[in-house]
């Protein structure tokens, strides 16, 4: 199962204009591997993931996603995937409960399974009563599960992580992980982009954009050794410091 | 001398319901660089709140330069520099526009303290024209930082400074810190970022309205005598899930490609525990002993507090 490719890029390139915000990029992710997809503000990770996600088409390139093609099957696309961001996620001024029912609705989960799913999942992250509270009044660690879980409801073929785990103490962060691991073992893609060099530590392989193109990829472990640094922090410091476009 | 001086400080919300600070107590030293470390919802902003006077203590008392932050709040605020956590500038004016206000605000002019924000403000100059709501995160953050220094503050307040900055950005503006303590400026600054201790003179921990610990980053880590294997494996998940299941296990956390576990045994039964993984058949298993880090004595800290209650 792991020797699936799920998302495909080959010289995938968007311009606005004159800009060329994403420049020839090309990568594969495997079913259930954990990508982590990094690069300054302003390196194009926005908009590669738009792409992926069938919300913008792009100039020049391949790249297919769950099987489904960019240009022509983007619908497709946003029914085999699910996405999270620390910044929206969730309706704050809905319950828990209203917000599952909400998002499985979008995702095209029919009523009677999405029943069962909401309290699988109420039952699975032990949310008792807190299942009826206001997602707004609930601590960030519970609503970066709650969102995560609410993603990947409709066992999607990819879900993508804008940023998932910024602000929170170290032990809820790592439960959040324990959570992306369980999904990747499940066979579910994970792309996760972020600009915390620490998450990408979590990641089985990772991408470093500079100025719209990749100047890295591999393994952390791989890639910390390649440039002689000790952590990923360095490994990006070494690249971006060369980056000539910021946001 | 003390800077900053916090003596048994509580504050609740929601009328006694919510404990957002708990019986809190720090010095912070003329000069110094101080860090306050932890989560969101640890506390930090109620507690930057009441030293900058915007909040007022259930309990307790500060001072902020030998000032009181009740009895002499207007004095308080012509000498300290606050930049809040959220981007607070004026959107619909331009970066020029922001410094020429906040100058004008405290008495003093832009040309009166340039020398303060000069390389910080050089990076920016060139969009001095653009609205501060049209600029980047990195660039944002440049601004707000030359506003709370325009009038040469004592004190310099900074709530989550590089928060949703990315990393060279953030590494710059730590450089730009630690200038500003060269010129005697004493900075107290909050992240919930554990890798930017390392950039702060002392810290302190902080998570649900309690302080974990009050140190230098060495010291902390210094006083974690735990110890500490790293393991790692194929397949990462039941690997998770098997060193948790075993029965010498006391805590097993993921970090990056590896899992940082404790046993109850110390490192003794190592051999027992490499036997254990082999029986479950896990591949490519490596265990070896490791120093703790900033967030396994986190970690550590936290549990022991919970458990504490």
């Amino acid at each position: 199962m792991m020797s699936e490719i799920v998302i495909h890029t080959e010289n995938l390139t968007r311009r606005f204009g004159d800009f060329v915000a994403v420049k020839n990029i090309s990568f594969d992710v495997k079913a259930g591997e954990i990508f982590g997809f990094l690069g300054a503000n302003g390196a194009g990770k926005t908009t590669a993931m738009k792409i992926l996600c069938g919300l913008l088409s792009p100039t020049s390139g391949v790249a297919s996603v769950a099987g489904f093609d960019v240009y022509k099957e983007n619908e497709q696309i946003k029914e085999n995937i699910g996405y999270m961001s620390q910044k929206f996620s969730l309706y704050e001024n809905l319950t828990v409960r209203e917000n599952i029912t909400f998002f499985g609705g979008i995702y095209g989960i029919d009523r009677k399974s999405l029943k069962i799913k909401s309290e699988e999942l109420i039952q699975r992250l032990s949310l008792g009563s807190e299942a009826d509270k206001l997602v707004g009044s609930l601590p960030l660690g519970w609503k970066q599960k709650i969102s995560f879980s609410v993603a990947i409801l409709h066992n999607p073929k990819v879900v993508f992580l804008d940023e998932p785990t910024g602000g929170v103490d170290p032990i809820t962060r790592r439960q959040f992980w324990d959570m992306i691991y369980e999904a990747s073992a499940k066979g579910i893609t994970v792309f996760v982009t972020t600009h915390y060099m620490d998450e990408a530590e979590y990641c089985d392989r990772v991408s470093i954009m500079v100025d719209g193109a990749i100047a890295a990829m591999g393994k952390p472990s791989e890639l910390k050794k390649q440039f002689e640094v000790d952590n990923m922090d360095g490994v990006f410091l070494q690249l971006a410091r060369g980056a000539k476009r910021s946001e | 001398m003390s800077s900053i001086s916090i003596n048994n400080i509580t504050k609740t919300y929601e009328k006694g319901k919510v404990l957002a600070l708990d019986n809190i107590s720090l010095e912070v030293k003329s000069g110094e660089l101080f860090g306050l470390i932890g989560p969101d919802g640890a506390g930090k902003t109620t507690l930057f709140r009441i030293l900058t006077t915007l909040l007022v203590a259930d309990k307790g008392q500060a001072t902020v330069a030998g000032l009181d932050v009740v009895k002499n709040l207007w004095d308080i605020r012509k000498i300290v520099g606050y930049m809040p956590g959220k981007f607070s500038l004026y959107q619909d004016l331009s970066i020029e526009e922001n410094l020429n206000f906040f100058a004008t605000v405290f008495n003093t002019t832009v040309e009166e303290n340039f020398h303060l924000i000069e390389d910080i403000y050089v990076q920016i100059e060139p969009f001095k024209k653009r609205l501060a709501g049209k600029l980047s995160g990195g660039m944002k953050q440049k601004l707000a930082l030359c506003c709370a220094l325009i009038h040469q503050p004592k004190v310099l307040f900074l709530d989550e400074p590089t928060t949703g900055v990315d990393p060279v950005s953030r590494k710059e503006f730590w450089d730009m810190l630690d200038r500003l303590k060269e010129r005697g400026i004493t900075i107290l600054v909050s992240t919930p970022y554990m890798d930017e201790a390392s950039r702060c003179d002392r810290i302190a921990l902080i998570q649900k309205g309690k302080i974990l610990d009050i140190d230098t980053l060495e010291n902390i880590i210094s006083k974690n005598t735990q110890l500490l294997l790293a393991v790692k494996g194929e397949e990462r998940f039941r690997l998770l899930n098997d060193i948790r299941a075993y029965e010498d296990t006391l805590t097993c956390f993921a970090f990056g490609e590896e899992n940082h576990v404790v046993l109850k045994s110390g490192t003794e039964k190592v051999d027992f525990l490499s036997k254990y993984l082999a029986d479950k058949k896990h591949k490519g298993v490596e265990i070896k002993p490791i120093e703790p880090n900033i967030e396994d004595t986190f970690i550590k800290l936290m549990l022991e507090s919970e458990n504490a209650q």
